[in-house]
């Protein structure tokens, strides 16, 4: 279902004398039950885009409807039972327990005093268990590591109920394997609970692995929307960081370093071996495949055999029985000639 | 959560203790003795053989009594709504320049008074008094309508800090000049004023001083959701339905009411503000305002009285500034308890 309608919108900061504009004209939606993941470069306008969806600042021109009723028509207490957040800002908390935290969460519903009743208490309970950190309950916030907190702020999000959840750069500042673990929690709640999840990041392989749609941002080219799939066989993503060093290889969907190379050499082999000895060489900056055209050349054998074997450009062979051996003899080799 | 609510409990109930005790305690010790007995019986109406006895309980140490515990518990909460709404444990009463907006009005009739109408202020008495409370609270108040003001036109809340710290730079820098054109009795005058004291509430002034003060201590505990909120920083609680305008007026304006009237009645008093929700964050290990409110008015309450009694040790002739005491005292304690805390975290 569409839950989030944008006509036109530009976004960017309002001075006294000059309004300054960071993204114009877009015109998209987001899904509820989906992920979707906002990219781009720094300065591109990620966090001011998603500041204006999430109402913190006001819009320069255009429209954005959250559920069918425009952005700026809800009061801020019917707001935060619509939208809420996880953000970078880290909150310096000291002395709050993960419960009571998760339970600020309810804070649109409940009362004059906020005091939660069992209900609250139970949608509190239910969402710290949905994130799996029960065993952080009773912990006070400033003891929890980084991840944690983030885990933490998520609770909060879906303890306050809201159909779309906003996050920025929710990975930022986690170890690989915990954003991996983020993205797909993200991704389990946008299915399970039918949620609007939207987030900025800066980790483009797994957006592009595990996001339902993905939004490019660029100064350039604007924003461009798709699953990864399709930005990348329309070339969206390979014109995107059209930087030098980067390249997107098209084959596994993925962005690779791009190195500079000096020299091509033609290998022969097949499997493992053959890709680890062609991985080796580029690191090394000589192009290295079974089509390259070079007077040298190298088998790589499979992997019943158990050497390398370097053909030089005058017939003579050199044998290596490990790839960092090999790339000894190719240095020398060169050094020579 | 079962655990943890009895030990809320009894500390308050401890704390309440406390200041009934210290209350007792400001009646009973002075720099003239009085027989427990004696006491006992002046504060239940008996009329004691003693008429001077009689006047000392009733008209000297009853009322700055009742004044210390009033003006602490003011001053605490005051600090705590600072220390919220600014995010920063550094904030206190004095630091939006309240107290040196009531600083300069009372710089103005007492300088003033001199210079132009030739009249020392301290000779005037009862109206002299008077003529400070309202200027006090009339610098105050217009230092608060200002800082108000400033808040509601800018975003950040570091840039509304220096806002206020650069007026009370400029209300102190106008103090200086008219200190410059002044007598000199009129300068001590100040200075007695500017070092604080619980004694100066006279029997007629303290029933304004304690109704408004009990006006203003409930108003900001209607504020405990919204400060609970700020806690989380500006985006999150505007996330999570808060009116962050609206917010940051009350709570300012909240805070700088109490510290306008207590700054009026019993001059700039120091420190209590700044630590007394240190103290408290530090004994119930919490964020909570639901407790940390209540908590500050008690500890507070107790800290200005225990304060109180100290100044007027037999021995000290006259009685100390109570400046001077909080900090002398107050400062110790609050170091050992931050530290002590510290060193929990550490081991957790």
């Amino acid at each position: 279902m569409e839950t989030i309608k944008i006509k036109d919108l530009d976004t960017g900061y309002k001075g006294k004398s000059k309004t300054h504009v960071i993204t114009r004209g877009i015109n998209a939606s987001i899904d509820s039950g989906e992920l979707t993941c906002l990219l781009g470069a720094n300065g591109a306008g990620k966090s001011t885009l998603l500041h204006t969806l999430s109402g913190f600042l006001p819009k320069i021109s255009g429209t954005i409807k959250i559920m069918d009723k425009e952005i700026a028509d809800y009061s801020e207490r019917s707001l935060a039972k619509v939208i809420s957040v996880v953000l970078t800002e880290k909150c310096a908390l000291r002395n709050m327990k993960v419960t009571e935290m998760v339970g600020l969460g309810r804070s649109p519903y409940t009362g004059f005093w906020g005091t939660l009743d069992n209900e609250d208490k139970k949608i509190v309970d239910d969402a710290i268990d949905c994130i799996g950190i029960n065993e952080l309950k009773d912990r006070m916030m400033h003891t929890l590591s980084d991840g944690e907190k983030q885990k933490v702020m998520i609770a909060k999000a879906l303890a306050q109920e809201t159909p779309v959840i906003f996050l920025d750069e929710p990975t930022a500042f986690l170890d690989y394997p915990s954003k991996v673990e983020m993205m797909q929690l993200l991704h389990r709640l946008s299915r399970e609970k039918d949620k609007t999840i939207f987030m900025s990041t800066h980790d483009l392989e797994l957006a592009l692995q595990i996001a339902d749609k993905v939004w490019m941002i660029d100064r350039d080219n604007g924003i461009t929307i798709g699953t990864p799939e399709d930005l990348s066989l329309n070339g969206t993503l390979s014109r995107y960081f059209s930087r030098k060093g980067i390249v997107f290889d098209q084959n596994t969907g993925l962005y690779k370093i791009d190195n500079e190379y000096t020299r091509q050499m033609r290998l022969s082999g097949h499997g493992q071996k053959y890709s680890m000895v062609r991985k080796a060489l580029q690191r090394n900056g000589i192009m290295a495949g079974r089509d390259m055209q070079s007077q040298e050349y190298i088998e790589t054998g499979d992997l019943t055999t158990d050497r390398y074997v370097f053909h030089a450009a005058d017939g003579g062979t050199c044998h290596a029985s490990s790839i960092e051996q090999l790339l000894g003899i190719i240095k020398d080799y060169y050094k020579d000639i | 959560m079962n655990k943890d609510k009895i030990p809320v409990w009894s500390l308050m109930l401890a704390l309440v203790l406390l200041i009934a005790v210290l209350f007792s305690a400001n009646l009973l010790l002075g720099s003239v003795s009085i027989p427990l007995n004696e006491v006992i019986n002046i504060c239940i109406g008996n009329e004691s053989d003693n008429r001077i006895w009689t006047n000392i309980v009733l008209k000297s140490r009853m009322p700055q009594a009742i004044t210390a515990l009033t003006a602490g518990a003011g001053l605490a909460v005051s600090g705590l709504l600072m220390q919220t709404v600014f995010r920063n444990p550094l904030a206190d009463p004095s630091v939006l320049g309240v107290s040196s907006g009531a600083s300069m009005g009372v710089a103005f009739v007492v300088l003033l008074s001199g210079s132009l109408g030739g009249v020392a202020l301290s000779s005037l008495g009862i109206i002299g008094e008077l003529a400070l409370t309202v200027a006090s609270i009339a610098g105050a108040l217009a230092v608060m309508a200002l800082i108000a003001f400033v808040s509601q036109k800018v975003r950040g809340n570091v840039t509304l800090l220096i806002m206020g710290v650069m007026i009370g730079y400029i209300a102190n820098a106008i103090i200086g000049v008219l200190k410059f054109f002044s007598v000199e009795e009129d300068i001590k005058a100040y200075v007695i004023w500017g070092l604080g004291s619980f004694s100066r509430v006279s029997g007629n002034q303290i029933m304004p001083f304690v109704c408004t003060m009990a006006v203003l201590l409930p108003l900001s505990f209607l504020l405990v959701k919204t400060l609970n909120l700020l806690l989380l920083g500006d985006s999150y609680a505007r996330n999570l339905g808060l009116n962050l305008k609206r917010a940051r007026l009350l709570v300012i304006s909240c805070s700088g009411a109490l510290v306008a009237i207590v700054t009026a009645y019993c001059g700039p008093i120091a420190f209590l503000g700044l630590a007394v929700p240190h103290l408290c964050k530090g004994l119930f290990r919490t964020s909570d305002h639901k407790v940390l409110m209540p908590a500050s008015l008690l500890v507070g309450a107790a800290m200005a009285l225990t304060c109180n009694i100290i100044a007027r040790m037999p021995g000290f002739e006259g009685a100390l500034p109570v400046n001077s005491v909080t900090a002398l005292i107050g400062a110790p304690v609050v170091m050992s308890v931050i530290f002590k805390k510290n060193k929990g975290d550490a081991n957790e």
